[in-house]
């Protein structure tokens, strides 16, 4: 199972490719290391961060979720960067396009700070991205890490960086971190947490949604999460379409037609819609028929049937201290009997969902949820 | 390994040529033991056997296993110590999601949820094991002590499992199984096997549980679990009340319950000593009388247990004191106030769209060949208010099921 294990010859191949990029001259280069991690996030050559901003190196291309998954409230930036003399490949309604090797996918958590130079963090939404300079004040945010999914010949690799305190670069870690953190409340209110940076075999506890074969794979990088505008040069350009002009991407369908999961903060969408997108991000690559959570049942896809698969009137089956002392996954119109309230508002890790990824529970998400619940109608008492 | 060490060289000439001073995978500067192990489990290849020596080891995050082939070995359940008792982070003490997979010899402590999964492999061995929380029964403790989840050739020997909130070994939804020579003791279910195909429980110690030994089968899953033979364990005492987390399947036991089967097919339980389990030693029930909705289930679920075959029991005690309304009335009833249960208890819900000229077919029945020993049907269908002892509906045997064959020397 192990992907560092490399066929020789095709391997060969890559190197000499990435060898030609990493030899040209000028500002920082990106290069797609092969088959080892360098130790600095600098040596892929995707940011420049020399100049108190965090620049984006030509042809990394940031973009964003139309609903991401909740991380303690971080704030994140995503990249892709694809070798220049790849073809396009295939965007399908619902997989993972085929990446070619070498491409490099990047997020960076980081916060805004409660003020300039403190080590406080706030409490805020997520920006709309911006090309360049992708973080134009560093002095007022705090890096927290930078995660990168490889292509590599035998598929994606996950690998990982932890800024240094000076903000000058990122430094590879194998078994990720605790960093305790403040986050400041809109109110002034403060919440000492414990931000994690999962270790690398924690990667796959969510980006190997397929829990028989375990191949890693990007989770944002699919139709129904990238099909949204992004503001490239002020202009507003739909994701899909802007990839495709660059030659990255070959969408099987008209943009228009591929679907389009909700934004989950945009009120002025069906709630069901807002509830699943949120439930399909930040649930889906476990609970899905295939995943790691199928020994539960419980499949939160975008576009699960209603039903006891989708949790509703269905009895848990190993949750443990999970269940919060509630007998199903969701009573309809009874959010606070229904145990998947309960584990997303929850913080204790043996209870948790998701059980990675954060140790503040999302209150927004959360309520989304109770909502949802909370407009359906029937009961699970026949 | 060669190929490895190749490219790295390789790799390394490039950069340097274009002048970058580019180290390649260093590793971590002045790291503890536990930042060691955790560096092995992400770095190992199939056929590793990683060592941890004697000593307590303190993690305040859960760790993970990927890769197949590796086996984790310490020197002994009471010396090498993964202790969870600081974890903020992870749903399990130890994850694992690969085959080939053997851990032996060592301890798991106070895991914030259950101490050691395994989700989804072939060929895995849990020997000599102990998973522990080490302030007794509490529902403040994690779920699972031992985990193996759709799996596939599992040998789960040895071990032992104290004080988790739901099983302390569970097996669920897995195929060929081996559990044998394990001590459970103060927790909700001590061993229990459910929706898995194909299980072997003999020469275990189940004691000191809310129920010692269970077979269920839960509703929705890819897979009903039948064909499970529990014989030759020691199961005495399961009287500790139920910490289990209510709306779990196991907050249903009662506390008391020696072997229980719950909707699950095609058991054998035979040659085991069963003692004073104060609802009943033996008791066979369907999902309606464990929290049961049938809203919750497709109509494709079987809720009945069926083909169960007891015999060659040992049965003293127990009966004496039921943990449930019904029973608790149906003792006085039926035995009065200084009475006890008889040694089998049947809740009494049977299939009537499977009924042949009125009665279950042969191989649908519950059938008792245990010498003088008395049943009581509980009735369920009639609301429980009319419960009977009559014997001779069982007084019947069934085809004895095969032995579990691993394949291992």
């Amino acid at each position: 199972m192990s992907l560092k294990r490399i066929a020789p010859g095709a391997t060969l191949f890559g190197l000499f490719l990435f060898g030609i990029a990493a030899c040209a001259p000028g500002k920082p280069e990106i290069v797609s290391h092969p088959a080892d991690n360098p130790t600095q996030l600098s040596d892929w050559g995707l940011f420049d961060v020399s100049g108190g901003a965090l620049e984006l190196n030509e042809g990394v291309h940031p973009y964003d979720l139309n609903s991401p998954l909740f991380t303690d409230y971080a704030h994140k930036l995503r990249t892709i960067w694809v070798p220049s003399n790849a073809p396009a490949v295939d965007l399908n309604t619902g997989g993972v396009p085929d990446l070619p090797v070498g491409t490099v996918i990047s997020k960076t958590f980081y916060y805004p700070k409660s003020e300039p130079g403190a080590s406080e963090v706030l409490k805020s939404n997520d920006p709309t991205g911006q090309v360049n300079p992708a973080l134009s004040n560093l002095d007022t945010i705090r890096l927290m890490e930078t995660r990168l999914l490889v292509r590599r010949e035998l598929g994606w690799e996950p690998v990982s960086y932890v800024w240094n305190e000076a903000q000058t670069d990122a430094v590879l870690t194998k078994i990720g971190d605790v960093k305790p953190l403040t986050l400041v409340e809109p109110d002034g209110e403060r919440v000492d947490f414990a931000y994690i940076v999962p270790d690398i075999n924690q990667c796959a506890g969510c980006h190997a949604p397929n829990n028989t074969t375990r191949e890693i794979q990007p989770l944002g990088v699919r139709a129904r999460h990238l099909n949204k505008p992004y503001a490239h040069n002020g202009e507003d350009k739909n994701q899909i379409a802007f990839l495709t002009e660059q030659g990255i991407l070959k969408p099987a369908e008209d943009a228009a037609t591929l679907p389009a999961n909700a934004d989950w903060t945009d009120h002025s969408l069906p709630l069901e819609q807002r509830a699943r997108s949120y439930l399909d991000i930040n649930c889906s690559h476990c609970h899905n028929p295939a995943g790691p959570a199928d020994t539960s049942g419980l499949d939160l896809t975008v576009d699960a049937a209603v039903g006891p698969a989708l949790g509703v009137c269905k009895l848990p089956i190993a949750a443990g201290s999970g269940t919060g002392g509630r007998a199903f996954s969701i009573v309809p119109g009874a959010p606070d009997e229904s145990i998947l309230i309960y584990r997303l508002e929850t913080t204790k890790p043996g209870a948790m969902m998701p059980e990675l990824g954060r140790s503040l529970s999302h209150a927004e998400g959360a309520a989304l949820i109770r909502d949802w619940i909370a407009s359906m109608d029937g009961d699970c008492s026949s | 390994m060669r190929i490895r060490t190749a490219l790295l060289a390789t790799s390394a000439l490039i950069l340097a040529s274009c002048g970058q001073a580019t180290e390649t995978d260093a590793p971590e500067a002045d790291i503890s033991a536990e930042q060691a192990l955790m560096t092995q489990l992400i770095d190992a290849e199939p056929g590793d056997v990683i060592e941890i020596p004697e000593g307590t080891y303190n993690f305040n995050r859960g760790l993970s296993l990927t890769v197949d082939g590796v086996t984790i070995r310490g020197e002994g359940m009471d010396k090498t110590v993964l202790s969870f008792a600081d974890q903020i982070a992870g749903a399990e003490g130890l994850l694992v999601t690969a085959s080939d997979f053997t851990i032996e010899d060592l301890a798991i402590e106070d895991a914030k949820g259950d101490a050691l999964k395994v989700n989804e492999g072939e060929n895995i061995t849990i020997r000599r094991v102990r998973t522990e929380w080490t302030n007794g029964p509490s529902q403040d403790n994690g779920a699972y002590g031992i985990y193996p989840v759709q799996t596939t050739n599992v040998l789960v020997e040895g071990n032992v499992a104290i004080g988790a909130s739901d099983a302390g070994v569970y097996v669920g939804q897995s195929l060929d199984v081996i559990v044998r020579n394990n001590r459970a003791e103060y927790n909700v279910a001590g061993i229990e096997i459910e929706n898995t195909v194909g299980a072997d429980v003999y020469d275990n110690v189940a004691t000191n549980n809310t129920g010692g030994i269970l077979v269920f089968n839960m509703p929705e899953l890819q897979q009903e679990g039948r064909v499970t033979r529990v014989y030759d364990n020691q199961v005495f005492a399961n009287n500790t009340d139920n910490f289990g987390h209510p709306g779990t399947p196991v907050a249903s036991v009662p506390a008391g319950t020696g072997i229980i089967v719950n909707s699950n097919d095609d058991v054998e339980i035979f040659n085991n000593e069963i003692s004073d389990n104060k609802t009943g030693n033996i008791i066979i029930s369907s999902l309606f009388t464990t929290g049961y909705s049938e809203s919750s289930t497709s109509e494709s679920f079987d809720p009945y247990p069926e083909g169960i075959f007891i015999y060659g029991n040992t049965f003293t005690g127990g009966g004496e004191d039921p943990d449930t309304p019904e029973l608790a009335l149906a003792r006085i009833m039926l035995f009065g106030e200084d009475g006890r249960l008889p040694d089998i208890i049947w809740d009494g819900f049977y299939d009537e769209a499977k009924q042949v000229d009125g009665v279950t077919p042969d191989a649908l029945r519950i059938c008792i060949d245990n010498g003088d020993v008395g049943i009581l049907n509980a009735n369920g269908p009639s609301g429980f208010t009319e419960p009977s002892t009559e014997m001779s509906p069982f007084e019947c045997s069934l085809e004895k099921l095969p032995a579990v064959d691993l394949g291992r020397s």
